[in-house]
């Protein structure tokens, strides 16, 4: 069957009510946390992990993704309106879009960004459906070695490539490769690094670490700045765009798609790059130069669809190899494991429906969150009048419930402060959070396929090389890791940590 | 917020200090992974690579990367942070420790409330009095909704039983 009718009888089957209540819950947490500063999407499915745990596989995964969708958007009004990103993504967006609403354009800014996420994620969603049965029939001849090459390409480019020094991100990386040898062996069942506690047997529980690092270390290097965000800027005038509005965005809106998927499927890096990068494009082709850095719509537009799409990208690896790129992916997988999904070329075999459904639910949850968005905008700044105390009090209380509902010992609660102050201590020296949620999700994994692969050749190392499907990743992963070095090196790196942050 | 008062205050850790305390403790990370893998067993199989040998590999890599943080302090490539407010962070931690020992004793939604009025009080909220009653009603809403409807299992104490199962 083609990509075609399968989506129709995803379709079909998204219209369920019980479906579409599940993508508007998703939907609409999504723009709240994405709205909120301090959390993100990353966080909030951490969460939802354990809450889920008792519902329905489609309909808690659908909701994940709509937070993930919902979260691309929220983050985008944060940006414009106080100039303090709600989302690492958004973070190009604050340039043109806060120089927008000082000067009172802050409605445009707002429309554009919220269409452009619209069109970017129509696009993308319908990229991914065609896209991604072609990469399962080339996933299905790949071996335990190529996975293993792609694995090492992935944390590759999640921690060395980007970002302002690759020491740091490849520490934050091992740090991550490390808690994941907590707990049994996969292969033997030998117990490492437990020292006789039963709660380590199992190792470190995802929930824990995500809570831990990006809840817990967030408030805490929140709460010890001296100096306090900005305030923020009334959105004046009306939210409608001008003819001129309309005609300088649609380019950008579609220009932004299309760098933002490519970059969101492949494994290199996530929405907050392919953001970049499109303001940098858009930079480069503008007709008026003179406007950038002082409220340029364009500016705006192509960011806000380039991390639309880049988050619809993302999704397929996640879904044809089950490979996460990003923290947010990373934490979804974990979220496919826990309901005893495997994501990877098999699950378009096994649940076809369900990922079908999947996908077409996100065409549904991104007309819903331009509803959202747009009309009800009002409703999302009025979150941002909550008072800091209350906000991150209550950040704290639904962190330590995540915890509590899995696992309510001390043991575990130890861990979550521990992390917590990982998390600040990382913060405080510039260290990325996201490469130690990969590295703990996506290290088993790789330990498996590589042992998987000796097995096969009999413990020969150059088995790892000897096809060229793997000689050529592993080449590629070297070429990410050491050009970005030397071009640091060069004194080019400030390119390169302007595409810093924790890819979402 | 009572942050120019905290006693005993340091001037910030320069990063020099702090890349060699980033690099003690990735080496004892290392460390700690390399005496354990010495107590697995070696069933290699087929492989010739067993339990022990995959963390032995990173924790290799975690002692040059420690070597490497060394260097990049001695250059002052660390990040220099600014100067932190310590008592925001000790209100937060002490709140966190205060739900730890008493979660078991008084239930989720005592602890609950004053983790809350605690990390409220670390973002300059007063009276604290009121912080723990906002706290009190948060958690109490959170526990009727996960505990109850949701059936996450979340431990009760006197008050959750004096109200949801009295």
């Amino acid at each position: 069957m083609d990509s075609f009718s399968l989506l129709m009888q995803g379709l079909a089957s998204a219209m369920d009510p019980m479906i579409l209540l599940y993508a508007l819950i998703g939907v609409t947490l999504g723009t709240a946390v994405g709205v909120l500063p301090g959390i993100g999407p990353a966080l909030t499915v951490a969460l939802l992990l354990p809450v889920t745990y008792g519902l329905d596989p489609a309909g808690s995964l659908i909701m994940f993704a709509g937070i993930y969708y919902g979260g691309m958007y929220g983050g985008s009004t944060t940006s414009i309106l106080l100039n303090t990103p709600g989302e690492s993504a958004s973070i190009v967006t604050a340039i043109e879009g806060n120089r927008m609403a000082r000067q009172g354009r802050g409605g445009p800014a707002l429309a554009t960004a919220a269409i452009g996420s619209f069109v970017a994620g129509l696009i993308a969603t319908l990229m991914l459906a065609f896209l991604a049965p072609q990469v399962v029939k080339l996933a299905l001849t790949l071996g335990p070695r190529e996975y293993f090459a792609l694995m090492v390409l992935a944390f590759v480019t999640v921690s060395a490539t980007f970002g302002d020094s690759a020491l740091r991100g490849l520490t934050s990386l091992f740090i991550g490769l490390a808690l994941a040898c907590v707990g049994i062996d996969g292969l033997t069942g030998a117990a490492r690094l437990t020292y006789g506690v039963p709660q380590l047997m199992d190792g470190i529980e995802t929930t824990t670490l995500a809570v831990a690092l990006f809840a817990i270390g967030e408030a805490l290097a929140v709460a010890a700045m001296l100096t306090p965000p900005d305030g923020m800027h009334k959105v004046t005038g009306s939210v409608s765009m001008t003819r001129t509005d309309w005609r300088r965005s649609w380019k950008a809106w579609l220009r932004g798609t299309f760098i933002g998927f490519p970059i969101g499927s492949m494994p290199a890096g996530g929405a907050d790059v392919a953001s970049f990068l499109s303001y940098a494009a858009e930079r480069k082709l503008t007709r008026h130069p003179e406007e950038f850095g002082k409220g340029a719509i364009e500016g705006v537009a192509g960011p806000e669809a380039a991390n639309n799409a880049a988050a619809a990208g993302t999704l397929v690896p996640l879904l044809t190899l089950g490979l996460p790129t990003t923290a947010t992916a990373a934490i979804m997988l974990a979220g496919f494991q826990q309901f005893g999904l495997q994501p990877g070329p098999l699950l378009f075999v096994m649940n076809a429906e369900l990922v079908w459904t999947l996908i077409a639910s996100l065409l549904i949850a991104n007309l819903m969150l331009v509803v959202l968005n747009l009309p009800l905008i009002g409703l999302w700044i009025k979150l941002l009048s909550i008072p800091r105390p209350w906000l991150y009090g209550g950040i704290l209380l639904f962190a330590t419930l995540g915890t509590i509902g899995v696992n309510p010992s001390p043991v575990e609660l130890g861990m979550l402060i521990l992390f917590g102050m990982m998390g600040y201590g990382m913060r405080l020296y510039g260290y990325p959070i996201a490469p130690v949620v990969v590295g703990l999700i996506l290290g088993p994994m790789a330990e498996q396929q590589l042992r998987r692969a000796l097995s096969i050749a009999q413990g020969d190392w150059t088995t790892l090389v000897s096809t060229p499907v793997s000689a050529t990743l592993l080449t590629i992963s070297a070429v990410f890791l050491i050009v970005p070095m030397l071009m640091r090196l060069r004194g080019r790196g400030k390119v390169l940590s302007q595409v810093a942050g924790d890819p979402d | 917020m009572s942050q120019g008062s905290f006693p005993g205050r340091r001037p910030p850790t320069r990063s020099g200090g702090a890349a060699f305390i980033i690099a003690a403790g990735l080496a004892g990370i290392a460390a700690l992974i390399l005496v354990d893998a010495a107590g697995l067993k070696q069933d290699g199989g087929y492989a010739g690579v067993g339990p022990g040998d995959v963390p032995r590999i990173i924790a290799y890599g975690l002692l040059v990367l420690a070597v490497l943080t060394v260097i990049s302090g001695l250059k002052g490539d660390l990040p220099k942070p600014p100067r932190q407010a310590p008592a925001p962070v000790l209100w937060i931690l002490g709140g966190l420790g205060l739900q730890l020992v008493l979660l078991h004793v008084v239930g989720f939604v005592i602890s609950g409330a004053i983790l809350f009025a605690m990390t409220a009080r670390a973002f300059g909220q007063r009276p604290l009095w009121k912080a723990v009653a906002v706290g009190l009603v948060l958690a109490l809403v959170i526990y009727g909704i996960f505990d109850q409807l949701l059936q996450l299992n979340l431990p009760a104490g006197p008050l959750e039983r004096l109200i949801f199962r009295g």
